[in-house]
């Protein structure tokens, strides 16, 4: 009897180690992947195996990785589609087995946006499958740290509508730039050689990319987007120059950044730490923390603070706010620097999440369009209460429908909300003529 | 470098299967758009119907392609329904907003695993052009002058191509002529004062939007027949903002402007293509600067700069009136 | 504001007018000189009749109009000051706006839920107080736009121009009639947007008049209108009524309300005041205090602030109009 609840505990550990690779690949974007850990049940411990080897195969793939200290293994297929998964017995070490024997394949199919986990079980065990409140529980979890990270990139997003009426569709990039830019200043593995430069502690780059961020929000105002606001450029004209700037972008940091996945160092591989039946990494649980503070520390700003309530007059009426001797250029300047801070953090924070590829931005950029116009356009509050929405609906949606349809389902929501409510949730019924 | 088969490229890239494509495309969009003032951003989600009208009734459920052309068709039709039902009654950023979503939730939805057995996943749909190329009128050969030229199969999908093309515009012409062309114009413009003139201003957008994603439809109709295959990202964002820059780059609001842009834009994309990789071949640029796999993002970069630079600089297309926008009210 | 008592005599006056144009107000005249001068009173042909008309935007009551009719033929100004809702009444009547309550008929024909487009072919048309030329239109598809059941409006009649050609050319003849009329036969191939804004609002209530109305409804039609063209604008408006037309209009210029309407309508928060002959109203002590007490008052209440609103967008919007002609 012991004995069988030291089993069952053990593989309990090992489905979270599950759901934890699971909680990786929700929010996951392109790029697909499959991975696995390889630990041996011994004695009520995960030991792990590193040095085994496994194979996978499939449409274009032929690959073969081994495991490292933790036992994790990666390949990256690239593309969704029904790969066969072999583990090499041979290679494993002494006095470790495959619980099954015969169970050396496995046919995994890969969906778009997938970090497919793949476990070979080693060892003696029994089976527990988790239940559907537990999973709920751990899905809502992930869900609320998705929607604060969107929250974080959308109410920049929100912000910049607001007060300039511009649609800016390179605000994906802006979230793409802050992921990227600290893992290069992280690493040190700059775009252009900086000779003796061979990075920094992870929160001293964060800090620096949080000051680029800022620096690249001026120069997108200064340089860009105010010269067009002076010369009369239309709203629509504005909208697709943003989507021609978003388009350079985005091939530019492909070309700079390449088109593979990577993670930052600091933050692979942590162990979870359990909070009732949710497992997250700590990193989770910091981020979660950062974003709560400091969209309330916007949120004050833009309630208690001068240059908050100037903010919010201009959003609500330029003219008048320009009248009352509110300086709208420099509260524009101000949101657009804000917003892409906010937009960089988000980005270092997705990065944490999913790890960072050159699309991750412009991958959410659908979603931060679908949470703004759920709050109602122009709205920042709004845009933070259709963000939460939108992440929890996207994460928790995968209980019942396949995670690769997951944003069609918020998109498709969308689509929805604005034929009932086309001033969405929290916004007001607009004045016509 | 050889310059020769440089210009050659060129040429054909002119007259070829993806000018045509985009023409057809941006023929659609201009009606949206260059007339309307319709933002739609699904331009791709249309084309997508078509392809995978004709792949999955031909190649998933083995009928006739004559009858994958109608569900094609239909499919463009109730898109358009769809979308602009609950849109076209609000402002005009919702349309661009819930276009692009719609885009990508068909891109996502054929490229599913969960629906592979209908829409091929991530490989999408093959096999489905016999019926087409079994009525070529073209005996096997070349078509052409010296090295410039096409051989049977790609020429009678270009002859088909432009027929369409030139109907298209014929089409267009007519309609933007005429009574209910100056109607869609005046919307464009204002659409409350159209409202006060008695106008429905809600069904002349519809009837827009269904003409512009059906004349965008032909283009996948032709990109599907002429790659005999479809995978679901090439109708990613991307294909609809390459039509946008197309139908910028000749001037919207004219009916010949959406095929001298496409054949402007693939001419370009052409040379600088052909040319960077004639270079980095050649070593006249290190490829620790550009790889031939890079040249691929280079077009897109590309894009997207004169995207901008034509949106800031000349709106008006490079052959259009700048008179005309400087009345732009918007 | 002075306070002339004699309204009748006034009306009936010195101004040197043609006959007919006399002919049609007094008949105006006559038809109202029985109706009493406060808000609400039956009018004895009423064209237009509204109940308990009332538009909310958030906490604000922006319209809440108890009963008003207005008289078939006449001229019939809208006045008040600033954010007393007379726009948004508009918006509502014309079917812009829906309301939250209320109920209003249109020569018997009830109107509410009824969409703009078919107010407008009821015969029931407006203008715009920003004026909406169709700028890059010419002069004259701007004029042809405004005729109503043209056969090429329809998507597949119009690809065959063999079937609308001549109407068309019918329609461009009435056209030409009214451009030459309007003194806009000259800019006849110009682009509306390169019109001057006093010509601008020419051409809205010419291109108006193509739907061939009953009633048209003027949105504040003097509003940016140099002072060389008033004079002509005026006898346009005038003429309306000699062509059988009720006219009902939004105005702040009060000696042109003076020297043109029949009868006047007074706004103020929202509410009809007062109404009655130009004079009359104009010495009422309500209106005066409505005009003037609002703006004297310390304190800016809610209204007051959406009318400051109103008038900075309107300064905006007309900046940036402006923007753009020079450019």
């Amino acid at each position: 009897m012991r004995r069988r609840v030291a089993v069952a505990l053990a593989t309990m550990m090992s489905a979270l180690v599950c759901v934890l690779g699971l909680g990786a690949g929700v929010a996951h974007a392109e790029g697909e992947s499959i991975f696995g850990f390889l630990r041996n049940a011994k004695g009520g411990d995960l030991v792990p195996v590193e040095g085994a080897k496994i194979t996978v195969k499939g449409p274009g793939v032929n690959e073969t990785a081994t495991t490292d200290d933790t036992g994790r293994w990666t390949v990256e297929v690239g593309k969704p589609g029904t790969y066969t998964v072999t583990i090499d017995q041979k290679s494993l070490p002494k006095g470790v087995t495959l619980r099954n024997p015969d169970a050396d394949s496995l046919k995994v199919p890969v969906v778009e946006s997938q970090d497919k986990p793949v476990l070979f079980a080693l060892g003696k065990s029994t089976r527990v499958i988790q239940s559907k409140w537990a999973q709920a529980a751990q899905l809502s979890a992930e869900g609320l740290r998705f929607g604060l990270i969107i929250a974080l990139a959308a109410v920049g997003l929100s912000l910049i509508f607001g007060t300039t009426g511009l649609t800016n569709f390179s605000h994906g990039e802006l979230v793409t730039l802050g992921a990227i830019i600290a893992w290069w200043v992280s690493t040190g593995n700059l775009p252009l050689s900086l000779p003796g430069y061979g990075g920094v502690n992870f929160l001293v780059a964060a800090a620096i990319t949080l000051a680029i961020m800022g620096l690249i929000g001026w120069a997108n105002d200064a340089r860009l987007w105010g010269p067009l606001r002076r010369r009369g450029t239309g709203l629509i004209a504005a909208m697709i120059v943003s989507i021609g700037l978003s388009l350079l972008l985005r091939y530019l940091l492909l070309y700079l950044f390449s088109g593979s996945s990577r993670a930052y160092p600091a933050y692979r591989g942590q162990k979870g730490v359990d909070i009732g039946p949710i497992t997250l990494s700590p990193a989770d649980y910091i981020s979660m923390a950062i974003a709560i503070v400091v969209l309330m520390a916007v949120a004050y700003a833009l309630l208690r603070t001068r240059l908050g309530k100037a903010t919010r007059a201009v959003s609500d009426n330029p003219a008048l706010a320009s009248a009352s001797g509110i300086d709208v250029d420099g509260v524009i300047r101000t949101v657009w620097i804000a917003g892409s801070m906010l937009a960089g953090l988000a980005g270092i924070l997705l990065g944490i999440a999913q790890g960072i590829n050159f699309q991750i931005g412009f991958q959410i950029l659908l979603l931060m369009f679908a949470a703004v116009t759920l709050g109602g356009l122009g709205t920042a509050f709004g845009a933070l209460v259709g963000s939460i929405v939108v992440g929890m609906f996207v994460t928790v949606s995968t209980l019942v429908i396949p995670a690769e349809l997951k944003n069609v389902g918020a998109l498709g929501i969308l689509i929805i909300i604005l034929l009932v409510r086309p001033q969405g949730i929290l916004g007001r019924a607009e004045r016509v003529g | 470098m050889n310059v020769e088969r440089i210009l050659i490229n060129a040429l054909e890239a002119g007259i070829g299967l993806e000018t045509v494509v985009f023409a057809l495309a941006a023929i659609g969009l201009n009606v949206h758009f260059g007339y309307t003032g319709l933002l739609n951003f699904g331009q791709s989600a249309f084309m997508a119907m078509a392809a995978y009208g004709i792949g999955t009734t031909v190649a998933t459920f083995d009928l006739p392609l004559w009858l994958g052309v109608i569900f094609g068709l239909l499919a463009a039709v109730l898109l358009a329904l769809l979308l602009g039902i609950p849109t076209l009654r609000l402002r005009a950023d919702y349309l661009a907003i819930v276009t692009i979503a719609a885009a990508e939730i068909v891109r996502l939805t054929v490229r599913s695993v969960t629906f592979e057995e209908t829409f091929g996943g991530s490989d999408g749909r093959q096999g489905f052009s016999n019926d087409f190329y079994s009525i070529n009128p073209y005996p096997e050969g070349f078509y052409g002058v010296g090295r410039f030229g096409f051989s049977e199969r790609p020429i009678w999908v270009l002859t088909v191509g432009w027929t369409l093309v030139a109907l298209s515009c014929l089409f267009v012409f007519l309609l933007m002529r005429s009574p209910w062309g100056r109607v869609l114009k005046a919307i464009r413009e204002d659409e409350d004062a159209v409202r006060s003139l008695g106008k429905n201003v809600y069904s002349y957008k519809m009837q827009s939007l269904v003409i512009g994603g059906v004349l965008g439809c032909l283009g996948g109709f032709i990109l599907a027949l002429g790659r005999s295959s479809i995978q679901p990202d090439i109708f990613g964002t991307e294909t609809t903002f390459f039509a946008y820059t197309v139908l910028i780059l000749g001037g919207a609001a004219r009916v010949a402007s959406p095929v001298v842009g496409a054949m402007i834009f693939w001419v370009v994309l052409s040379l600088t293509d052909n040319v960077l990789n004639e270079a980095i071949d050649a070593g006249y640029v290190s490829t620790s600067i550009i790889n031939n796999t890079q040249v691929g993002q280079f077009r897109f970069m590309l894009v997207g700069l004169s995207l901008m630079l034509l949106m800031i600089f000349r709106p008006q297309g490079i052959f259009g009136d700048r008179r005309e926008i400087a009345l732009d009210a918007r | 504001m002075p306070a002339d008592q004699t309204p009748v005599d006034q009306r009936t006056g010195s101004t040197a007018e043609s006959g007919t144009r006399r002919g049609q107000r007094d008949a105006a005249a006559a038809a109202l000189a029985d109706v009493p001068t406060e808000p609400g009173a039956a009018k004895p042909d009423p064209i237009l009749v509204a109940d308990g008309v009332v538009r909310q935007f958030g906490g604000l009551t922006a319209v809440d109009v108890g009963h008003v009719e207005i008289q078939r033929g006449a001229i019939t100004a809208l006045i008040g000051p600033n954010g007393a809702g007379k726009t948004t009444f508009f918006n509502l009547l014309t079917g812009f706006d829906q309301p939250d309550h209320g109920t209003w008929s249109f020569d018997g024909k009830p109107l509410s839920g009824v969409a703009a487009h078919r107010v407008a072919r009821l015969g029931m048309v407006r203008t715009f107080q920003l004026t909406k030329a169709l700028s890059r239109l010419t002069v004259i598809e701007n004029m042809r736009l405004g005729a109503t059941g043209q056969r090429g409006e329809n998507v597949f009649r119009a690809l065959f121009g063999s079937i609308w050609r001549s109407q068309e050319n019918e329609i461009t003849e009435r056209a030409d009639d009214l451009l030459a009329r309007f003194q806009l036969d000259a800019k006849r191939e110009d682009f509306a947007g390169s019109l001057s804004g006093g010509q601008r609002k020419l051409l809205e209530m010419a291109r108006a008049l193509m739907v061939g109305p009953e009633m048209v409804m003027l949105d504040e039609p003097m509003a940016g209108v140099n002072p060389a063209l008033t004079q002509s604008l005026l006898g346009h408006v005038k003429d309306l009524r000699e062509d059988g037309m009720t006219v009902l209009f939004v105005e702040h210029d009060m000696d042109m309300v003076r020297d043109i309407s029949d009868w006047v309508i007074v706004m103020a928060q929202g509410k009809v005041i007062a109404e009655g002959p130009p004079d009359a109203v104009m010495g009422d002590q309500r209106v005066i205090d409505a005009y003037l007490g609002s703006h004297h008052d310390a304190a800016l209440t809610e209204e007051e602030e959406e009318a400051i609103i109103v008038e900075a967008e309107e300064a905006l919007a007309r900046e940036r109009a402006e923007k753009e002609e020079s450019s």
